[in-house]
């Protein structure tokens, strides 16, 4: 019987979980956009606390986390309740409550023409890479509307809101031999508070935060499984004996 | 024990007990492919009761039921692991089901006089299917709402009563809050009860006639003095211990996934479905999850318009007929002998082939007709070669199967 699973397995699980995940990675990548990888690092604390106070303080005034408490952010990540109610909450009374935002959707119509999404679960459904990418997108464009632009996303109606960091940039396009536009690069026209690897440090951490944003049992979902995968294998050791043992008579 | 005579002078008790477990006598030569019919009650008792804990949370409405999932991620206690449980048991569901299945194409088993299991079976598989399409429209993300559209609206394809049936089983002009209320009942009441009494009718037809083996033989031809097959064991403890020991092996792969995989790449959770149902945001490939897919590339393989009542009516139709093929499978099959370890080269090439086949219709049905996945060829010629090898597997096998060189069956399970 042994040796009928471990063909099994070799021969036709194998290949066939080879297969089904290879294109899986691709379609999970978010398609044939070329990401820039956030290295997302959710034991990373700091990086964690700091990328909440960026997503408080800068994206919560538009964009809601509706499914999300402050309370079980602040839980999560190792923040007093004196910093929460201090620094992080602007449109709400109690911990408890969920972080909504107090814009109606018919000003948001009014005001950006779309009603800004909600970002709760941005990194499972666009995916950390994307997030990164697209935050660090963005160009002078007067041909729009709010005077802003990304390249990941064109013609977005999200104004660059963390501009006074990153400074103004402008994008230089050039045509590619198929007739594609093609991102040549940046020339930055006025500078930020930070440097450029400021910029993409304080970026990586907000995505880290909306990774665990998406997915707070992410936290807590390694190490538990860790222990159970432990008691699972002695557990199939235990069952293996017993098995043996009573069909030692059998043959 | 007074109160099992108690109870044995009210209800069976002892006798069912015996005939189903103690006394029942199954083939002692099970190899691997047998742990699959067990594995798919412990699925099923899985999906029950981490199904009703997802029920005390969930809120069959539109404007709630998105929230709610996330409700369920986030603030009820370990919730998300009762989610992704239910999530991932969907797919390990149909996981071992099809090598169940499997496993009877490999060693006969829906031969006679095993028809009416096999038949059973595949009402089950049947049921499964339409359990898990319902169950799919729940969480009422978008890939959610538009997989409902898209399979809602195949009904659409037949003649006349096409749009008022789907239009019926809408109870709308569009998938909304109606068709996620009824779907929730056919979900958790309706479907899961068809279930479990088909599980029981199929067991107990099992039991009946016994089980099959990997040797395709009769146990019951040869009997010691008391009546019992030589060549059998009780099913408790014998199989009892040793299905405990393959539940332990797959369950450490099940809790594998759900702690460290829950979306398998996308194959098990889709992406698209983290965002809310919305009506005027089309996803840009709608697909049905893997286990639906084979059938998926049948229905988009029929791209002849020129056909009467045009492609989408054919392909709607090549679907169904591919299901049905299945259960005509124990008389389509006139081999002499049932395992394939005595089978000739005709039906060994037949069954591979036709394995790839599924597999790669599988596949198929996750990507863009359009674009080039696997070889040379666009993805839909190759579907359209999957689905001329689907059919010719089950239409031909009466005759390839009647010419095959078998080997003869020994007397005894080896």
């Amino acid at each position: 019987m042994t040796m009928t699973m471990k063909t099994f397995i070799n021969r036709l699980l194998l290949p066939v979980l080879c297969m089904l995940w290879a294109p899986a990675g691709v379609t999970a990548g978010g398609g044939n956009e070329n990401l820039d990888s956030a290295y997302i690092n959710l034991a990373d604390k700091v990086s964690l606390r700091n990328g909440a106070h960026t997503f408080v303080n800068y994206c919560l005034s538009c964009h809601e986390a509706s499914y999300m408490r402050y309370e079980r952010m602040a839980d999560d990540l190792g923040i007093d309740r004196e910093t929460l109610k201090r620094d992080m909450m602007f449109a709400a009374d109690k911990p408890g409550e969920l972080m909504t935002v107090n814009m109606s959707d018919e000003d948001a119509k009014v005001w950006f023409g779309v009603v800004p999404p909600d970002l709760s679960l941005t990194a499972r459904s666009r995916g950390p890479d994307w997030i990164y990418t697209y935050l660090r997108g963005f160009y002078r464009d007067e041909g729009t509307s709010t005077g802003w632009n990304n390249t990941l996303y064109p013609n977005v109606a999200m104004p660059h809101v963390l501009y006074q960091w990153e400074g103004m940039r402008k994008a230089n396009f050039e045509t590619s031999p198929n007739g594609a536009k093609v991102l040549a690069g940046y020339d930055q026209l006025s500078p930020g508070t930070m440097s450029a690897r400021e910029y993409d440090s304080a970026i990586r951490d907000l995505t880290n935060f909306m990774v665990y944003l998406a997915e707070p049992a992410k936290l807590v979902r390694y190490r538990i499984g860790f222990w159970v995968m432990v008691f699972m294998l002695v557990f199939v050791g235990l069952s293996y004996l017993l098995k043996k043992e009573y069909w030692r008579d059998v043959h | 024990m007074s109160l099992i005579n108690w109870i044995d002078d009210r209800f069976p008790l002892s006798k069912v007990w015996n005939e189903h477990m103690a006394q029942y006598y199954a083939p002692k030569n099970f190899n691997f492919w047998y742990y699959f019919g067990a594995l798919s009650l412990v699925v099923l008792v899985l999906q029950i009761v981490t199904g009703i804990i997802l029920t005390m949370h969930y809120k069959p409405d539109a404007d709630l039921a998105f929230a709610s999932v996330e409700y369920i991620m986030r603030d009820v206690p370990a919730g998300w692991f009762v989610r992704y449980l239910h999530g991932v048991g969907a797919s390990m569901f149909f996981l071992v089901v099809y090598l169940h299945m499997f496993r009877a194409m490999l060693y006969g088993s829906h031969r006679k006089p095993r028809e009416l299991i096999w038949l059973l079976g595949m009402v089950i598989y049947v049921a499964l299917m339409a359990e898990a399409f319902f169950g799919y429209l729940l969480p009422w993300g978008n890939m959610s709402y538009w997989g409902a559209q898209v399979i809602i609206s195949l009904f659409g394809a037949i003649p006349v009563i096409g749009e008022p049936l789907a239009e019926w089983i809408r109870g709308d002009f569009v998938v909304s809050d109606a068709t996620l209320n009824r779907f929730f009942a056919f979900h958790v009441i309706l479907l899961p009860l068809l279930l479990a009494l088909l599980v029981y009718l199929h067991i107990v037809a099992l039991h009946k006639v016994g089980s099959n083996n990997p040797d395709g033989v009769d146990i019951k031809k040869n009997k010691d003095k008391d009546g019992h097959p030589v060549d059998g064991v009780p099913f408790h403890p014998y199989y009892t211990v040793k299905d405990t020991f393959g539940i332990a092996v797959f369950m450490t792969v099940f809790l594998g996934i759900v702690f460290f995989v829950p979306e398998f790449g996308g194959w098990f959770l889709e992406k698209d479905n983290f965002a809310p149902a919305d009506i005027l945001q089309t996803p840009p490939d709608i697909v049905p999850l893997w286990y639906l897919t084979p059938y998926y590339s049948i229905l988009r393989a029929v791209t002849f318009e020129w056909l009467p009542g045009g492609a989408k009516l054919w392909g709607v139709i090549a679907m169904g007929a591919a299901i049905v093929m299945f259960f005509f499978l124990p008389w389509l099959d006139r081999a002499k002998v049932r395992s394939i370890r005595y089978r000739g080269w005709m039906y060994k090439t037949a069954l591979t082939i036709f394995a790839v086949t599924f597999v790669m219709l599988g596949y198929l049905g996750t990507k863009n007709p359009g674009h080039v996945d696997l070889f040379v060829f666009e993805n839909v010629i190759w579907a359209q070669i999957g689905l001329v090898l689907y059919f010719a597997f089950f239409l031909l096998m009466p005759i390839y199967t009647r010419f095959d060189p078998t080997k003869p069956e020994p007397d005894r399970v080896g």
